[in-house]
Protein backbone atom coordinates (compact mmCIF):
# COMPACT_ATOMS: atom_id res chain seq x y z
CA UNK A 1 0.00 0.00 0.00
CA UNK A 2 1.29 3.44 -0.89
CA UNK A 3 2.13 5.33 2.07
CA UNK A 4 1.75 9.37 2.19
CA UNK A 5 3.13 11.95 4.11
CA UNK A 6 0.78 13.77 4.96
CA UNK A 7 2.31 17.56 5.86
CA UNK A 8 0.65 20.91 6.61
CA UNK A 9 2.04 22.57 3.37
CA UNK A 10 0.41 19.52 0.78
CA UNK A 11 -2.73 19.27 3.21
CA UNK A 12 -4.80 22.46 2.89
CA UNK A 13 -3.58 23.85 -1.04
CA UNK A 14 -5.47 21.89 -3.04
CA UNK A 15 -8.65 21.92 -0.88
CA UNK A 16 -8.16 25.32 -0.61
CA UNK A 17 -8.10 25.30 -4.56
CA UNK A 18 -11.00 23.12 -4.88
CA UNK A 19 -13.32 24.98 -2.70
CA UNK A 20 -12.17 28.35 -4.76
CA UNK A 21 -13.07 26.65 -7.65
CA UNK A 22 -16.34 25.35 -6.62
CA UNK A 23 -17.36 26.35 -3.42
CA UNK A 24 -17.18 23.37 -1.83
CA UNK A 25 -15.24 22.42 1.75
CA UNK A 26 -14.26 19.05 1.14
CA UNK A 27 -13.15 19.44 5.11
CA UNK A 28 -16.71 17.92 5.82
CA UNK A 29 -16.52 14.61 4.03
CA UNK A 30 -16.27 11.94 6.22
CA UNK A 31 -15.85 9.11 4.03
CA UNK A 32 -18.87 7.50 3.96
CA UNK A 33 -18.63 6.26 1.06
CA UNK A 34 -22.52 6.86 -0.19
CA UNK A 35 -21.14 8.80 -3.20
CA UNK A 36 -19.35 5.76 -4.43
CA UNK A 37 -22.18 3.19 -3.60
CA UNK A 38 -24.59 5.07 -5.70
CA UNK A 39 -22.03 6.32 -8.46
CA UNK A 40 -23.24 4.36 -11.60
CA UNK A 41 -19.75 4.79 -13.21
CA UNK A 42 -17.66 3.17 -10.15
CA UNK A 43 -17.07 0.26 -12.26
CA UNK A 44 -15.60 1.67 -14.98
CA UNK A 45 -13.58 4.30 -12.87
CA UNK A 46 -9.69 4.24 -11.71
CA UNK A 47 -10.51 5.37 -8.41
CA UNK A 48 -13.87 5.98 -7.10
CA UNK A 49 -15.25 9.01 -6.42
CA UNK A 50 -14.74 8.79 -2.72
CA UNK A 51 -11.20 8.42 -3.26
CA UNK A 52 -10.86 11.86 -5.33
CA UNK A 53 -12.43 13.42 -2.47
CA UNK A 54 -9.64 12.17 -0.03
CA UNK A 55 -7.15 12.74 -2.50
CA UNK A 56 -8.51 16.50 -1.96
CA UNK A 57 -8.24 16.10 1.80
CA UNK A 58 -4.80 14.79 1.50
CA UNK A 59 -3.84 17.34 -1.50
CA UNK A 60 -2.79 14.53 -3.56
CA UNK A 61 -3.77 16.68 -6.40
CA UNK A 62 -1.49 15.07 -9.38
CA UNK A 63 -3.07 11.78 -8.95
CA UNK A 64 -6.63 13.59 -8.69
CA UNK A 65 -5.66 15.43 -11.67
CA UNK A 66 -4.53 12.79 -13.76
CA UNK A 67 -7.09 9.89 -13.03
CA UNK A 68 -9.78 8.98 -15.93
CA UNK A 69 -12.53 9.17 -12.81
CA UNK A 70 -12.80 13.04 -13.42
CA UNK A 71 -13.74 11.96 -16.97
CA UNK A 72 -15.85 9.45 -16.70
CA UNK A 73 -18.00 11.24 -14.63
CA UNK A 74 -21.45 11.91 -16.10
CA UNK A 75 -22.57 14.57 -14.01
CA UNK A 76 -25.69 12.92 -12.70
CA UNK A 77 -25.71 13.78 -9.70
CA UNK A 78 -26.24 10.51 -7.63
CA UNK A 79 -23.74 11.31 -5.28
CA UNK A 80 -24.04 15.00 -4.86
CA UNK A 81 -28.37 14.13 -4.12
CA UNK A 82 -27.02 11.30 -1.54
CA UNK A 83 -23.95 13.03 0.14
CA UNK A 84 -25.25 13.30 4.24
CA UNK A 85 -22.09 16.25 4.26
CA UNK A 86 -24.36 18.53 1.47
CA UNK A 87 -21.15 18.36 -0.40
CA UNK A 88 -21.94 19.32 -4.05
CA UNK A 89 -19.75 16.11 -5.10
CA UNK A 90 -20.72 16.38 -8.73
CA UNK A 91 -19.48 20.09 -9.11
CA UNK A 92 -16.55 19.11 -7.74
CA UNK A 93 -15.64 16.42 -9.80
CA UNK A 94 -16.47 19.11 -12.58
CA UNK A 95 -13.91 21.83 -11.05
CA UNK A 96 -11.13 19.18 -11.46
CA UNK A 97 -11.97 18.60 -14.85
CA UNK A 98 -12.06 22.52 -15.60
CA UNK A 99 -8.25 22.54 -13.68
CA UNK A 100 -7.22 19.65 -15.69
CA UNK A 101 -8.80 21.06 -19.10
CA UNK A 102 -6.84 24.51 -17.83
CA UNK A 103 -3.35 22.17 -17.74
CA UNK A 104 -3.94 20.16 -20.40
CA UNK A 105 -4.29 16.91 -18.48
CA UNK A 106 -6.71 14.76 -20.66
CA UNK A 107 -6.31 11.43 -19.58
CA UNK A 108 -9.78 10.38 -21.48
CA UNK A 109 -8.27 11.48 -24.92
CA UNK A 110 -11.14 10.65 -26.69
CA UNK A 111 -13.53 12.07 -24.33
CA UNK A 112 -12.03 15.64 -25.02
CA UNK A 113 -11.80 15.05 -28.35
CA UNK A 114 -15.83 14.32 -28.25
CA UNK A 115 -16.30 17.60 -26.44
CA UNK A 116 -14.20 19.75 -28.75
CA UNK A 117 -16.07 18.54 -31.95
CA UNK A 118 -19.36 19.29 -30.07
CA UNK A 119 -18.04 22.72 -28.72
CA UNK A 120 -17.05 23.55 -32.31
CA UNK A 121 -19.99 23.20 -34.09
CA UNK A 122 -21.78 25.31 -31.60
CA UNK A 123 -18.72 27.53 -32.44
CA UNK A 124 -19.20 27.36 -35.75
CA UNK A 125 -23.06 27.56 -36.12
CA UNK A 126 -24.49 29.14 -33.11
CA UNK A 127 -26.45 25.69 -32.43
CA UNK A 128 -24.84 22.20 -32.73
CA UNK A 129 -25.23 19.82 -36.05
CA UNK A 130 -25.12 16.45 -35.19
CA UNK A 131 -24.17 15.12 -38.31
CA UNK A 132 -21.34 17.53 -37.95
CA UNK A 133 -20.40 16.42 -34.55
CA UNK A 134 -19.99 12.63 -35.21
CA UNK A 135 -17.70 13.12 -38.58
CA UNK A 136 -15.65 15.77 -36.77
CA UNK A 137 -14.93 13.19 -33.81
CA UNK A 138 -14.61 10.01 -36.01
CA UNK A 139 -11.78 12.34 -38.47
CA UNK A 140 -9.46 13.55 -35.39
CA UNK A 141 -10.28 10.37 -32.43
CA UNK A 142 -9.20 7.91 -35.89
CA UNK A 143 -11.92 5.70 -34.63
CA UNK A 144 -13.25 6.17 -38.45
CA UNK A 145 -15.96 4.22 -38.11
CA UNK A 146 -17.74 4.78 -34.62
CA UNK A 147 -21.54 4.68 -35.45
CA UNK A 148 -21.30 3.77 -38.65
CA UNK A 149 -23.45 0.48 -37.90
CA UNK A 150 -26.14 3.33 -37.29
CA UNK A 151 -26.40 4.47 -40.25
CA UNK A 152 -29.65 3.41 -42.45
CA UNK A 153 -31.20 3.54 -39.02
CA UNK A 154 -29.94 7.51 -37.70
CA UNK A 155 -31.30 8.42 -41.05
CA UNK A 156 -34.26 8.93 -40.46
CA UNK A 157 -33.33 11.20 -37.37
CA UNK A 158 -30.88 12.77 -39.00
CA UNK A 159 -31.01 16.63 -40.49
CA UNK A 160 -28.15 17.19 -42.96
CA UNK A 161 -28.18 21.06 -42.82
CA UNK A 162 -27.26 22.89 -40.06
CA UNK A 163 -29.24 25.47 -38.20
CA UNK A 164 -27.12 29.14 -38.68
CA UNK A 165 -28.77 31.45 -36.08
CA UNK A 166 -27.97 35.23 -36.83
CA UNK A 167 -26.14 35.87 -33.44
CA UNK A 168 -23.57 33.12 -34.68
CA UNK A 169 -20.55 35.40 -34.28
CA UNK A 170 -21.63 36.19 -30.98
CA UNK A 171 -21.72 32.52 -29.72
CA UNK A 172 -18.67 32.44 -31.40
CA UNK A 173 -16.65 34.55 -29.35
CA UNK A 174 -17.47 33.45 -26.15
CA UNK A 175 -16.41 29.71 -27.37
CA UNK A 176 -13.22 30.91 -28.80
CA UNK A 177 -12.09 32.77 -25.76
CA UNK A 178 -12.06 29.20 -23.98
CA UNK A 179 -10.99 27.15 -26.95
CA UNK A 180 -8.21 29.03 -27.97
CA UNK A 181 -6.90 29.10 -24.53
CA UNK A 182 -4.98 25.97 -24.81
CA UNK B 1 -53.63 27.81 -11.94
CA UNK B 2 -52.36 27.51 -15.73
CA UNK B 3 -50.07 29.69 -16.82
CA UNK B 4 -50.82 30.75 -20.40
CA UNK B 5 -47.88 31.27 -21.88
CA UNK B 6 -44.37 30.23 -22.18
CA UNK B 7 -40.62 30.90 -23.41
CA UNK B 8 -40.09 27.71 -25.16
CA UNK B 9 -36.83 26.40 -25.51
CA UNK B 10 -36.48 23.29 -27.55
CA UNK B 11 -32.65 23.06 -27.51
CA UNK B 12 -30.63 21.60 -30.16
CA UNK B 13 -31.27 17.94 -29.86
CA UNK B 14 -35.27 18.62 -30.48
CA UNK B 15 -34.06 20.36 -33.84
CA UNK B 16 -32.20 16.87 -35.16
CA UNK B 17 -32.65 13.55 -33.40
CA UNK B 18 -34.90 14.18 -31.19
CA UNK B 19 -37.23 16.11 -33.43
CA UNK B 20 -40.45 13.51 -32.39
CA UNK B 21 -40.12 14.77 -29.15
CA UNK B 22 -40.41 18.63 -29.74
CA UNK B 23 -43.49 17.92 -31.95
CA UNK B 24 -45.34 15.78 -29.75
CA UNK B 25 -44.42 18.46 -26.84
CA UNK B 26 -46.39 21.20 -29.14
CA UNK B 27 -49.09 19.16 -29.76
CA UNK B 28 -49.74 18.35 -26.34
CA UNK B 29 -49.52 21.73 -25.10
CA UNK B 30 -51.73 23.13 -27.38
CA UNK B 31 -54.46 20.76 -26.98
CA UNK B 32 -53.84 21.93 -23.36
CA UNK B 33 -54.26 25.73 -23.96
CA UNK B 34 -50.79 26.40 -23.38
CA UNK B 35 -49.23 29.00 -25.86
CA UNK B 36 -45.26 28.72 -26.37
CA UNK B 37 -43.05 31.12 -27.76
CA UNK B 38 -40.08 30.63 -29.05
CA UNK B 39 -36.93 32.71 -27.88
CA UNK B 40 -35.32 34.24 -30.96
CA UNK B 41 -31.98 33.58 -32.01
CA UNK B 42 -31.55 31.02 -29.00
CA UNK B 43 -28.37 29.21 -28.77
CA UNK B 44 -27.18 26.29 -27.60
CA UNK B 45 -26.79 26.03 -24.12
CA UNK B 46 -23.30 24.45 -24.28
CA UNK B 47 -24.97 20.95 -22.27
CA UNK B 48 -22.47 19.15 -20.95
CA UNK B 49 -19.07 19.34 -23.06
CA UNK B 50 -19.16 23.50 -22.18
CA UNK B 51 -19.13 22.92 -18.00
CA UNK B 52 -16.67 20.09 -18.19
CA UNK B 53 -14.23 22.68 -20.28
CA UNK B 54 -14.66 25.71 -17.85
CA UNK B 55 -17.83 26.92 -15.99
CA UNK B 56 -17.70 30.64 -16.95
CA UNK B 57 -17.73 29.38 -20.82
CA UNK B 58 -21.12 27.15 -19.75
CA UNK B 59 -22.36 29.87 -17.88
CA UNK B 60 -21.89 32.66 -20.56
CA UNK B 61 -23.94 29.91 -22.92
CA UNK B 62 -26.78 29.54 -21.13
CA UNK B 63 -26.77 33.01 -19.97
CA UNK B 64 -27.20 34.22 -23.26
CA UNK B 65 -30.33 32.49 -23.60
CA UNK B 66 -31.26 33.68 -20.23
CA UNK B 67 -31.02 37.36 -21.27
CA UNK B 68 -33.27 37.09 -24.55
CA UNK B 69 -36.22 35.40 -22.32
CA UNK B 70 -35.61 38.15 -19.78
CA UNK B 71 -36.35 40.57 -22.38
CA UNK B 72 -39.44 38.71 -23.65
CA UNK B 73 -41.21 39.49 -20.33
CA UNK B 74 -42.59 36.19 -19.93
CA UNK B 75 -42.66 34.76 -16.65
CA UNK B 76 -41.00 31.28 -17.19
CA UNK B 77 -38.42 29.44 -19.41
CA UNK B 78 -39.50 25.76 -20.09
CA UNK B 79 -37.87 23.26 -21.91
CA UNK B 80 -38.35 19.68 -22.61
CA UNK B 81 -34.30 18.69 -22.49
CA UNK B 82 -32.76 18.17 -18.72
CA UNK B 83 -29.54 18.89 -20.18
CA UNK B 84 -30.16 22.46 -21.32
CA UNK B 85 -32.96 22.67 -18.19
CA UNK B 86 -29.86 21.84 -15.81
CA UNK B 87 -27.46 24.36 -17.73
CA UNK B 88 -29.74 27.08 -17.41
CA UNK B 89 -30.86 26.35 -13.57
CA UNK B 90 -27.35 26.06 -12.77
CA UNK B 91 -26.37 29.25 -14.66
CA UNK B 92 -29.33 31.11 -12.98
CA UNK B 93 -28.30 30.15 -9.30
CA UNK B 94 -24.47 30.96 -9.43
CA UNK B 95 -25.38 34.16 -11.00
CA UNK B 96 -27.89 34.97 -8.52
CA UNK B 97 -25.23 33.75 -5.87
CA UNK B 98 -21.67 35.11 -6.82
CA UNK B 99 -21.57 38.59 -8.55
CA UNK B 100 -18.03 38.25 -9.58
CA UNK B 101 -18.99 35.18 -11.55
CA UNK B 102 -22.09 37.22 -12.87
CA UNK B 103 -19.81 40.15 -13.89
CA UNK B 104 -17.69 37.67 -15.66
CA UNK B 105 -20.18 35.94 -18.14
CA UNK B 106 -21.65 39.15 -18.73
CA UNK B 107 -18.84 40.57 -19.86
CA UNK B 108 -18.65 37.62 -22.87
CA UNK B 109 -22.48 38.87 -23.61
CA UNK B 110 -23.84 41.42 -26.21
CA UNK B 111 -26.82 41.66 -23.77
CA UNK B 112 -26.27 41.19 -19.61
CA UNK B 113 -28.44 38.58 -18.20
CA UNK B 114 -29.94 40.17 -14.60
CA UNK B 115 -30.80 37.09 -12.83
CA UNK B 116 -34.70 37.33 -13.47
CA UNK B 117 -35.79 33.65 -15.48
CA UNK B 118 -37.07 31.21 -13.55
CA UNK B 119 -36.42 27.74 -15.70
CA UNK B 120 -38.62 24.92 -15.39
CA UNK B 121 -39.00 21.26 -17.58
CA UNK B 122 -41.83 21.30 -20.03
CA UNK B 123 -42.99 17.56 -17.87
CA UNK B 124 -42.87 20.05 -14.65
CA UNK B 125 -45.00 22.70 -16.29
CA UNK B 126 -47.77 19.95 -17.26
CA UNK B 127 -47.43 18.29 -13.91
CA UNK B 128 -47.54 20.98 -11.63
CA UNK B 129 -48.86 23.79 -13.70
CA UNK B 130 -51.66 22.06 -15.74
CA UNK B 131 -51.85 18.44 -13.66
CA UNK B 132 -53.01 16.11 -14.25
CA UNK B 133 -56.73 16.44 -13.50
CA UNK B 134 -56.63 18.50 -16.90
CA UNK B 135 -54.44 16.17 -18.83
CA UNK B 136 -57.14 13.54 -17.82
CA UNK B 137 -60.26 15.57 -18.72
CA UNK B 138 -58.68 15.88 -22.33
CA UNK B 139 -58.06 12.19 -22.85
CA UNK B 140 -60.24 10.56 -25.93
CA UNK B 141 -58.39 7.65 -25.90
CA UNK B 142 -57.22 4.26 -24.11
CA UNK B 143 -53.92 2.73 -24.90
CA UNK B 144 -54.90 -1.18 -23.11
CA UNK B 145 -51.76 -2.25 -24.50
CA UNK B 146 -49.03 -0.10 -22.94
CA UNK B 147 -47.51 -1.49 -19.92
CA UNK B 148 -44.97 1.99 -19.25
CA UNK B 149 -41.61 2.14 -17.76
CA UNK B 150 -41.53 5.62 -16.28
CA UNK B 151 -37.82 6.57 -17.76
CA UNK B 152 -36.96 9.83 -15.36
CA UNK B 153 -32.91 9.88 -16.10
CA UNK B 154 -30.46 11.28 -14.04
CA UNK B 155 -30.90 15.32 -13.72
CA UNK B 156 -35.15 15.88 -14.13
CA UNK B 157 -34.80 16.17 -10.67
CA UNK B 158 -31.79 16.30 -8.85
CA UNK B 159 -30.03 17.90 -7.39
CA UNK B 160 -32.76 18.39 -5.51
CA UNK B 161 -31.52 21.88 -4.21
CA UNK B 162 -31.39 23.32 -7.91
CA UNK B 163 -34.06 21.15 -9.49
CA UNK B 164 -36.92 21.73 -6.92
CA UNK B 165 -38.96 19.51 -8.70
CA UNK B 166 -40.64 15.96 -7.70
CA UNK B 167 -38.49 13.56 -5.28
CA UNK B 168 -34.91 13.03 -5.90
CA UNK B 169 -34.90 9.70 -5.82
CA UNK B 170 -38.51 8.31 -6.98
CA UNK B 171 -40.20 10.73 -9.18
CA UNK B 172 -43.62 10.30 -9.59
CA UNK B 173 -45.06 12.91 -11.73
CA UNK B 174 -44.54 11.18 -14.81
CA UNK B 175 -45.96 7.98 -13.45
CA UNK B 176 -49.33 10.04 -12.49
CA UNK B 177 -49.99 11.47 -15.83
CA UNK B 178 -49.33 8.48 -17.23
CA UNK B 179 -51.99 7.29 -15.05
CA UNK B 180 -54.59 10.06 -15.72
CA UNK B 181 -54.21 8.87 -19.35
CA UNK B 182 -55.64 5.25 -18.40
CA UNK B 183 -52.35 3.71 -19.15
CA UNK B 184 -50.76 0.82 -16.77
CA UNK B 185 -47.45 1.99 -15.11
CA UNK B 186 -45.01 -0.66 -13.69
CA UNK B 187 -43.54 -0.68 -10.62
CA UNK B 188 -39.55 0.49 -11.76
CA UNK B 189 -36.84 0.79 -10.19
CA UNK B 190 -34.56 2.64 -11.96
CA UNK B 191 -36.60 5.75 -12.20
CA UNK B 192 -33.04 7.82 -12.18
CA UNK B 193 -30.31 5.89 -12.93
CA UNK B 194 -27.87 6.98 -15.71
CA UNK B 195 -28.10 5.44 -19.49
CA UNK B 196 -24.60 6.79 -20.06
CA UNK B 197 -25.44 10.34 -21.12
CA UNK B 198 -23.24 12.07 -23.34
CA UNK B 199 -20.66 9.30 -23.23
CA UNK B 200 -22.70 6.85 -26.16
CA UNK B 201 -19.73 8.66 -29.02
CA UNK B 202 -16.69 8.65 -27.30
CA UNK B 203 -17.52 6.06 -24.31
CA UNK B 204 -19.80 3.21 -26.30
CA UNK B 205 -18.63 0.12 -24.24
CA UNK B 206 -19.86 2.13 -21.18
CA UNK B 207 -23.32 3.22 -22.01
CA UNK B 208 -24.21 -0.16 -23.39
CA UNK B 209 -23.34 -1.53 -20.13
CA UNK B 210 -25.37 0.81 -18.43
CA UNK B 211 -28.26 1.04 -21.26
CA UNK B 212 -28.56 -2.82 -20.76
CA UNK B 213 -28.96 -2.42 -16.71
CA UNK B 214 -31.80 -0.01 -17.27
CA UNK B 215 -33.53 -2.01 -20.36
CA UNK B 216 -32.78 -5.43 -18.34
CA UNK B 217 -34.98 -3.97 -15.22
CA UNK B 218 -37.85 -2.19 -17.51
CA UNK B 219 -38.44 -5.61 -18.74
CA UNK B 220 -37.86 -7.63 -15.13
CA UNK B 221 -40.83 -5.02 -13.83
CA UNK B 222 -43.18 -6.88 -16.40
CA UNK B 223 -43.10 -3.24 -18.73
CA UNK B 224 -43.72 -3.33 -22.35
CA UNK B 225 -42.05 -0.09 -23.21
CA UNK B 226 -40.11 2.73 -21.56
CA UNK B 227 -41.55 6.45 -21.38
CA UNK B 228 -38.53 8.81 -21.32
CA UNK B 229 -38.38 12.53 -20.95
CA UNK B 230 -34.82 13.46 -22.44
CA UNK B 231 -33.14 13.03 -25.64
CA UNK B 232 -30.68 11.65 -24.70
CA UNK B 233 -32.16 8.67 -22.77
CA UNK B 234 -33.99 8.30 -25.96
CA UNK B 235 -31.48 8.17 -27.77
CA UNK B 236 -28.91 5.57 -25.91
CA UNK B 237 -32.16 3.40 -25.26
CA UNK B 238 -33.92 3.35 -28.81
CA UNK B 239 -31.14 4.51 -30.94
CA UNK B 240 -28.48 1.57 -29.30
CA UNK B 241 -30.91 -1.02 -28.67
CA UNK B 242 -29.25 -3.26 -31.34
CA UNK B 243 -25.69 -1.95 -30.40
CA UNK B 244 -26.52 -3.01 -26.52
CA UNK B 245 -28.23 -6.63 -28.28
CA UNK B 246 -25.35 -7.23 -30.46
CA UNK B 247 -22.53 -6.01 -27.53
CA UNK B 248 -24.51 -8.18 -24.80
CA UNK B 249 -26.39 -11.01 -26.26
CA UNK B 250 -29.40 -9.51 -25.81
CA UNK B 251 -32.76 -9.48 -27.70
CA UNK B 252 -34.48 -6.34 -26.80
CA UNK B 253 -36.89 -5.07 -28.72
CA UNK B 254 -38.22 -2.99 -25.99
CA UNK B 255 -40.24 0.88 -27.91
CA UNK B 256 -38.58 4.07 -25.92
CA UNK B 257 -41.52 7.00 -26.05
CA UNK B 258 -41.73 10.50 -25.00
CA UNK B 259 -44.25 10.79 -22.37
CA UNK B 260 -45.21 13.52 -24.69
CA UNK B 261 -46.17 11.05 -27.41
CA UNK B 262 -48.16 8.92 -24.45
CA UNK B 263 -50.08 11.91 -24.01
CA UNK B 264 -50.64 13.21 -27.30
CA UNK B 265 -51.59 8.89 -28.45
CA UNK B 266 -54.40 9.72 -25.53
CA UNK B 267 -55.89 12.89 -26.70
CA UNK B 268 -56.61 11.59 -29.68
CA UNK B 269 -53.38 12.02 -32.14
CA UNK B 270 -52.00 9.66 -35.03
CA UNK B 271 -48.65 8.37 -33.96
CA UNK B 272 -47.50 10.02 -37.41
CA UNK B 273 -48.61 13.81 -36.00
CA UNK B 274 -46.33 12.99 -32.73
CA UNK B 275 -43.58 11.60 -35.13
CA UNK B 276 -43.33 7.92 -33.68
CA UNK B 277 -42.31 7.04 -36.98
CA UNK B 278 -38.85 8.45 -36.44
CA UNK B 279 -38.24 5.97 -33.47
CA UNK B 280 -36.17 2.97 -34.04
CA UNK B 281 -38.01 0.26 -32.64
CA UNK B 282 -41.65 0.51 -33.78
CA UNK B 283 -44.46 0.85 -31.20
CA UNK B 284 -46.93 -0.36 -34.09
CA UNK B 285 -47.97 -3.55 -31.83
CA UNK B 286 -48.02 -1.85 -28.61
CA UNK B 287 -50.72 1.30 -30.14
CA UNK B 288 -52.37 -0.77 -32.61
CA UNK B 289 -55.10 -1.26 -30.23
CA UNK B 290 -56.86 2.31 -29.30
CA UNK B 291 -59.93 2.13 -27.86
CA UNK B 292 -62.12 5.95 -27.82
CA UNK B 293 -62.73 6.21 -23.92
CA UNK B 294 -66.26 6.08 -23.16
CA UNK B 295 -66.29 2.84 -25.28
CA UNK B 296 -64.17 0.19 -23.38
CA UNK B 297 -67.53 -1.19 -21.44
CA UNK B 298 -68.85 -2.48 -24.52
CA UNK B 299 -65.65 -3.85 -26.20
CA UNK B 300 -64.55 -7.33 -24.67
CA UNK B 301 -62.50 -7.53 -21.40
CA UNK B 302 -59.28 -5.68 -22.11
CA UNK B 303 -56.47 -8.46 -20.98
CA UNK B 304 -57.97 -10.73 -23.71
CA UNK B 305 -58.04 -7.81 -26.18
CA UNK B 306 -54.11 -7.44 -25.12
CA UNK B 307 -53.52 -11.23 -25.56
CA UNK B 308 -54.97 -11.21 -29.39
CA UNK B 309 -53.73 -8.08 -30.34
CA UNK B 310 -50.32 -8.56 -29.24
CA UNK B 311 -50.29 -12.14 -30.54
CA UNK B 312 -51.39 -10.07 -34.22
CA UNK B 313 -48.50 -7.79 -33.56
CA UNK B 314 -45.82 -10.61 -33.43
CA UNK B 315 -47.33 -12.45 -36.04
CA UNK B 316 -45.73 -9.95 -38.81
CA UNK B 317 -42.56 -9.63 -36.58
CA UNK B 318 -38.99 -11.29 -36.50
CA UNK B 319 -38.71 -14.66 -34.36
CA UNK B 320 -36.30 -11.62 -32.11
CA UNK B 321 -39.62 -10.19 -31.56
CA UNK B 322 -41.42 -12.77 -30.24
CA UNK B 323 -39.18 -14.28 -27.78
CA UNK B 324 -39.08 -11.19 -26.09
CA UNK B 325 -42.70 -11.18 -25.98
CA UNK B 326 -43.20 -14.62 -24.28
CA UNK B 327 -40.47 -13.70 -22.04
CA UNK B 328 -41.79 -11.11 -20.72
CA UNK B 329 -45.57 -12.46 -20.35
CA UNK B 330 -43.41 -15.33 -18.73
CA UNK B 331 -41.95 -12.69 -16.03
CA UNK B 332 -45.23 -11.34 -15.62
CA UNK B 333 -46.72 -14.72 -14.59
CA UNK B 334 -43.81 -15.46 -12.61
Amino acid sequence: METIRLTSDTLHDFAEEVYQATGQNLVRCYQCGNCMAGCPYTEFFDYPVSQIMRMIQTGQREKALSSKAIWLCATCETCTTRCPCEIDVAEVMDGLRNIAYREKRFTEKDIRTFYEAFLTSLKNHGRIFELEIIARYNLRSGHLLTDADLGPKVMKQLHFLPKRIKGRNDVARIVKKFMEKK
Amino acid sequence: MIEKEYAYYAGCSLEGTASSYDRSIRVVLKSLGVTLREPEDWSCCGSTPAHAMNHVLAGALAARNLAIVERMETATLTTPCPSCLSAFKKAHDKASKDTAFRDEVNQLLDVPYEGGVKAKSTLQVIYEDVGPDTVASRVTTLLPDLKAACYYGCILSRPPRLAAFDDPENPVSMDRLLAACGVEVCDFAFKTECCGAAFGVPKKDMVLRLTHKVLTMAQDCGANCVVVACPLCQQNLDLRQGQVNRAMGSSFSIPILYFSQVLGLAFGYSPGELGLDKHIVSADALIRSRIPKGTEETVPPAKEKVGKSAAQGTARRSGERTETESTASAAKEA
